[in-house]
């Protein structure tokens, strides 16, 4: 028999309302996964209480037969999430020990549903990184090693956590959040599936917020099927976020299976970059065959403005986040600084409470929101997103129904390896990711392949806005013919 | 375009971030390195462009202009650092 680990969130849930498992059973199998998996770092704060009480909860609910589409299915929430009650840090110094008196929406939805909590996960701080190594809490292990190596690599990031903890089986699926491919990067280094859905579709309210007109929360899961479960129960119109939309959500499970035949699937050729590896380059042919003999019909596109998408990102990005962490001033909440004067005191709490990379971007967003440099960096920054989403709208309205991109650059790298010299060094692992977010469109990564080391490698298929559908649907067909990876031993255990 | 060290000093201030004397050098070279990393931006054509103001054009919600949540005081001091009778206490600021 297979461990109850080792079931898909789909499967678990089957066998939950078969009764040939109990939701506690299921959540103390995890809990026990959790502790095991502690060299992963996975978790900021594991709730194994909160877990088993959600979790008996759950079966009382389902012997009355009300189950919620969720029921007893233990997650876990990236800590960037509030949970009531629970403490909420967003990987910083700066609001260890925060504990939020409400529920972000997106988990609360979750709740309802009947979900149970496993913990919350670890990220880089404030959702700012692609390695998880900017996390106050210390950087997470991906599952994941080299051939013949025993090398620490990182799971990518910033949704670090939520990746390395379902990929090594510690909970069946876990909340994430994208801002520039938080979600889709490090579900493409972990060899799970990720999703940001387009703009508006989750509520951000209760998020701590990173840059709040590109950060967008999704699922990342085992499966294709999985994730499209959990976005069902994660997405919704929510008052309390102004940006969040209206309209109705979709089944998105019944989307799974269904035939691409005769859809047309955009290849844009500004994502061949000079220099890229042959094996994404391979990766990416293998993916373009895969659609084809599912029946898709393929095209060239061109997305001109692809090259300023990255750049201009440094500047809406670090702009939006310079304001939003304004709020970090050792009054309200979080860390306090003793100074001399109220100026002194903030300036002091938010040196101590600042990690480096984070005080690098409210920097940057100072300076393109000053006097005399607003127009010229950020004005301009926000023109090139109104031509990047240009392209996008171009390509669409020729009849392209989704497109289809590498995911990431490489394979995932190792621990301290990249951007120590240079920022921008790490910066380049969003390059094919960030356009999405510039355009508010969504985009989902999936397992295609492993690299030359045997690391997994992940293809991203960007749809039309609010056409999540259409990338289950394609996402699902690259699942079922890309070749099995098998799981990293669990040497951590 | 890039920063001086005294630029860096400036912005660190109106971000309110101390900055010891030892990190000017370094984090001038860091945000010119960001700096030079976005400047191929000043080449592009955004002649006639509207800039971008929501990822998705939908019209502003707007709800009536009523008490719809409040009474909370315990719970909004709850995580303050220091609290006096549902006050956030900071240093002295008027003479």
């Amino acid at each position: 028999m297979t461990e109850l680990t080792d079931l898909s969130l789909a499967d678990a849930r089957r066998a939950l309302l078969n009764k040939e498992v109990s939701a506690v059973d299921l959540a103390k199998a995890q809990i026990a996964a959790i502790e095991q998996a502690r060299a992963l770092n996975a978790f900021i704060k594991e709730t194994p209480e909160v877990a088993l009480a959600m979790a008996a909860d759950s079966d009382a609910r389902i012997a009355r037969g009300e189950a919620g589409p969720l029921e007893g299915v233990p997650l876990g929430i990236k800590d960037l999430y509030c949970t009531a009650g629970v403490q909420t840090t967003a990987a910083s110094h700066i609001l260890e020990g925060f504990t939020p008196a409400y529920e972000s929406t997106v988990s609360a939805n979750l709740w309802r549903d009947g979900a149970v909590m496993l913990g919350k996960l670890n990220l880089d701080e404030f959702a700012m990184g692609s390695s998880n190594e900017t996390s106050y809490f210390g950087p997470v292990i991906s599952p994941w090693r080299r051939v013949g190596s025993d090398a620490a690599l990182v799971p990518g990031g910033s949704s670090g956590g939520s990746a390395a903890a379902v990929a090594a089986r510690l909970c069946f699926g876990a909340t994430a959040t994208d801002t520039g491919g938080s979600i889709r990067q490090p579900a493409a280094f972990t060899g799970t599936v990720g999703i940001k859905p387009t703009y508006g579709r989750c509520s951000r309210w209760g998020i701590v917020a990173f840059a709040s007109s590109l950060d967008q929360a999704g699922p990342i899961a085992r499966t294709v099927r999985d994730a499209a479960i959990l976005l069902r129960s994660m997405a919704g119109h929510d008052p309390k976020d102004t940006t969040s939309v209206d309209l109705p959500v979709p089944d998105y499970e019944a989307a799974v299976g269904r035939s691409i035949k005769g859809m047309k699937i955009g290849i844009p050729k500004e994502y061949r970059l000079d220099g890229m590896p042959a094996e994404i380059e391979s990766l990416w042919s293998q993916g373009v065959e895969w659609l084809k003999a599912a029946g898709a019909t393929i095209v060239d596109i061109s997305l001109p403005h692809t090259r300023y998408a990255l750049p201009a990102y440094y500047i809406v990005a670090p702009a939006e986040a310079s304001s939003n962490l304004a709020r970090y001033d050792g009054v309200r909440f979080g860390l306090r600084v003793p100074g001399k004067d109220i100026a002194d005191m903030y300036e002091s709490t938010r040196a101590a409470g600042f990690g480096k990379e984070v005080r690098r971007r409210i920097l940057i967003g100072t300076y393109v929101l000053s006097a005399g440099y607003y127009d010229a960096y950020y004005v301009r920054a926000q023109k090139i997103r109104t031509l990047i989403k240009g392209d996008f709208e171009s390509a669409f309205a020729a009849g392209v129904d989704a497109i289809l991109t590498p995911a990431t650059p490489s394979a995932a790298f190792g621990v301290g390896e990249k951007g120590s010299a240079d920022p921008v060094e790490m910066y380049l692992n969003d390059i094919f990711t960030v356009t999405v977010n510039m355009a508010g469109l969504p985009g989902i990564a999936v397992p295609a392949g492993t690299s030359s080391e045997g690391l997994p490698l992940g293809l991203q298929l960007i749809g039309r806005a609010f056409d999540e559908e259409t990338l289950f649907a394609a996402a699902e067909v690259i699942e079922q013919s890309a070749p099995k990876v098998s799981l990293p031993a669990r040497w951590w255990a | 375009m890039s920063v001086d060290q005294a630029t860096v000093r400036r912005i660190a201030h109106l971000a309110r971030i101390k900055v010891n004397e030892d990190d000017v050098p370094h984090l001038q070279g860091e945000l010119n390195a960001i700096l030079a990393f976005v400047e191929e931006l000043a080449s592009v054509n955004v002649e006639g462009v509207e800039p971008m103001t929501s990822a998705m054009p939908v019209p502003m919600k707007k709800r009536a202009d009523i008490v719809t949540d409040g009474d909370m005081a315990d719970a909004i001091v709850a995580n303050a650092p220091a609290v006096e009778d549902h006050f956030f206490v900071v240093p002295k600021v008027v003479e």
